[in-house]
């Protein structure tokens, strides 16, 4: 019971940083078409921005600290998302959506390189302070730190909050306009670029909210680390229903608990499984899945995307 | 009237140039090849810095005949990009002989090409035992030991400390899984129990499936079977879950990336095993790291940068012996018996192997890797989990 326990909470843990990573993809293509390759590589920068953070301030109360790690991490996202719409994306407009999705899977690839290149011995794992409060409750052979249970809900939180966003603001509203049909929306006088930004802007900024949880949940970051959970991230995406945010969430924690249970409940049904195999596992059940249902999961209804 | 005067300037330049080709050296090349770039960079640049350390020593040294230049190439510790930088080095006639690979799984790779090229290599830190003894080419040296001796000492010891209940976790690499096949063996020979053995994938990144299944076996021992990247999340993770057993990596952990990875606090007390006796307790170990430290050099020379340095001193010897040819100077290499180097005397058996009896442990103390005997752990004023 223990360890079923402590199973759940794992996936829950895996699930909350795959979905914060799938939204990002989702609002991506969900906004413009585009399937954004660099999304695993911003979380990655957005964790690195952080860590620099505390370089720069050393010495400070804990919470200053976690304050100097998100704002540093968001921004430095921010203007990368930034930079990724204003002359990868929209200079390619036009283009097959296949040039875009090359575009930006090199510049993740630039990012990713450039972090081990030019951060201080930056193809060394790094070790991410642990800045949230450590004590664990710990009942029989299940351990709950209290750290992970402030992400997991600071996770929903955003979700919710972009949740809100989407559906309740005129930005929101905007967004929403663009996805339907962007020409009519630019005819009726919603500044087309300026939304673009803006939706990468918060994108690249889910982005390095998934960094950042990820570096407080392992307390190590690399600098190649954002490639399989960018991969994982897309797939949540797909499972989900690309261009929905719900579908993205539920991909999310679809993927961790397929994860999971591969790696766990696999081998001890059938020993000739080893854990080895939980992403092959993983994978395949999201293949099947797709050929059952090609839509996703929660396929957008009809075109209302986001 | 003949003007002399151009006869005499075009006389005097002449024989200056003359004197000058005299005294200029044969450049020879010497071929490089580690991990500089990804996650086991910090090792390969240790490497890559002691032989260009050897290189330039001997550069210094008058009365050489030739000029060496060290030539490098990254295999990324990937197979794939091991066997196109071997092709490139090897396919290179200009190159006499290199220093080859840190990463098992790429060593293995690349062994048919040098062998296709016939050129001679020394492995300087590569541990897996079928580099040397699978396919007997006669290019094929190693001067580091194998894990086969490295896990032999590793079971030993941890049995003499009265462990008895182990979980191994390796990559799923050739490397990894050697590890857990000698150790396994050993431990088993020895009279202990591997409670459950876990492979995993080199870029995994989530072990808490894998920990939550271990924390039910409840080990006294995790021993770990891979490199740095890898140890590093284990062992981070190990204590997010609240696992209290005892840490023990292989040679593919004894990095300074690793406790920086993991932190000084959580690092204490992890072990590693490593083939031959530290630097710093030789005569020629100490000349080494005061070189190394003049050279000023940014990265230290890691566990593995003695070897490197030692395989690319006996490539200088047998080109300065035998002159700048590949067979000669691999028949050279072949005959290796005895021969005085920083690491110690380095004898090739019949499989091109040094037989390096002496296996060297390791334990993180206060962020440092201290050699056993001389930690607190050994005189029992610390005590291992």
């Amino acid at each position: 019971m223990d360890s079923l326990l402590q199973y759940l909470m794992n996936g829950l843990m895996l699930g909350i940083i795959y979905a914060m990573v799938a939204v990002g993809f989702t609002l991506f293509f969900g906004t413009l078409n585009v399937i954004q390759f660099s999304h695993g590589d911003v979380l990655t920068l957005g964790s690195f921005a952080g860590l620099s953070a505390l370089s720069i301030i050393p010495n400070q109360s804990s919470w200053l600290s976690i304050l100097a790690v998100l704002v540093f991490s968001l921004v430095i996202s921010a203007i990368i998302g930034m930079f990724i719409a204003q002359f990868l994306i929209l200079p390619m407009r036009e283009a097959p959506s296949i040039n875009v999705l090359l575009a930006t899977l090199m510049f993740g690839t630039v990012i990713r390189e450039s972090i081990r290149l030019f951060y201080p011995d930056g193809a060394n794992p790094k070790r991410f302070p642990s800045l949230l409060p450590s004590t664990r409750i710990a009942i029989g052979s299940f351990t709950l730190p209290f750290d992970n249970l402030i992400i997991l809900a600071f996770g929903f939180f955003i979700i919710f909050l972009l949740s809100l966003i989407i559906n309740k603001t005129k930005l929101g509203l905007a967004i929403r306009a663009i996805a339907q049909d962007s020409e009519t929306a630019r005819l009726m006088g919603i500044p087309f670029n300026k939304y673009v930004l803006l939706t990468f802007i918060i994108g690249s900024v889910l982005a390095a909210f998934a960094g950042v949880m990820d570096a407080f949940y392992y307390n190590e970051i690399s600098f190649n680390m954002g490639l399989l959970l960018g991969v994982i991230g897309f797939t949540s995406a797909i499972i989900g229903g690309l261009g929905n945010i719900y579908g993205a969430i539920l991909g999310g924690f679809l993927f961790a608990f397929l994860e999971v249970i591969g790696g766990s409940l696999l081998p001890s049904l059938v020993p000739s499984i080893p854990s080895a195999y939980k992403d092959v596992f993983a994978f395949t059940m999201v293949i099947i899945l797709m050929t059952i249902k090609p839509t996703g999961l929660l396929a957008e209804k009809l075109s209302e995307r986001v | 009237m003949i003007n002399i005067r151009p006869l005499i300037i075009t006389l005097a330049v002449a024989l200056c140039v003359g004197s000058v080709t005299a005294e200029a050296k044969d450049t020879v090349k010497i071929g490089f090849i580690g991990p500089l770039t990804g996650g086991n960079s910090a090792i390969g640049i240790g490497g890559r810095n002691s032989a260009q350390l050897a290189v330039d020593l001997k550069n210094k040294e008058s009365k050489t005949k030739y000029h060496y230049e060290l030539v490098v190439l990254d295999d990324e510790c990937k197979p794939s990009t091991g066997v196109q930088v071997a092709t490139k080095m090897a396919s290179d006639n200009s190159i006499v002989a290199g220093v080859t690979h840190f990463c098992s799984s790429v060593a293995m790779a690349t062994l048919n090409t040098y062998h296709r090229f016939d050129f001679p290599i020394i492995v300087w830190g590569a541990v897996l035992p079928d580099i040397t003894y699978k396919q007997n080419y006669a290019q094929v040296h190693r001067v580091n030991g194998t894990m086969i001796t490295q896990n032999q000492v590793a079971a030993r010891f941890m049995t003499d400390l009265k462990y008895t209940r182990f979980v191994i976790v390796h990559d799923t690499t050739d490397y990894g899984k050697g590890h857990e096949e000698y150790f396994t063996q050993d431990i088993k020979s020895l009279g202990g129990t591997i409670l459950g053995s876990f492979g995993v994938p080199v870029d995994q990144q989530d072990f808490t499936t894998e920990l939550t299944k271990i924390k039910e076996l409840k080990p006294q021992v995790i021993f770990f079977g891979g490199l740095t990247p890898l140890g590093v999340r284990i062992r981070n993770q190990m204590e997010k879950m609240g696992i209290h057993a005892q840490f023990e990596g292989t040679s593919g952990i004894k990095s300074d990336a690793f406790i920086e990875g993991v932190g000084k606090d959580v690092a204490e007390g992890s072990l590693s095993f490593l083939e031959g006796a530290p630097a710093e307790k030789l005569s020629g170990g100490k000349f080494f790291l005061e070189q190394y430290k003049a050279e000023k050099f940014n990265e230290p020379p890691e566990a593995y940068g003695p070897f490197a340095f030692t395989a690319t001193n006996l490539i200088i010897d047998a080109v300065e012996k035998m002159g700048p040819n590949r067979n000669r100077v691999n028949q050279e290499l072949n005959k290796t018996n005895n021969v005085n180097t920083i690491i110690g005397k380095v004898t090739f058996d019949d499989h091109r192997q040094n037989i390096v009896p002496l296996v060297s442990a390791y334990v993180v103390q206060d962020g440092q890797w201290v050699l056993w005997e001389d930690s607190q752990y050994a005189t029992k004023k610390r005590k291992l989990k």
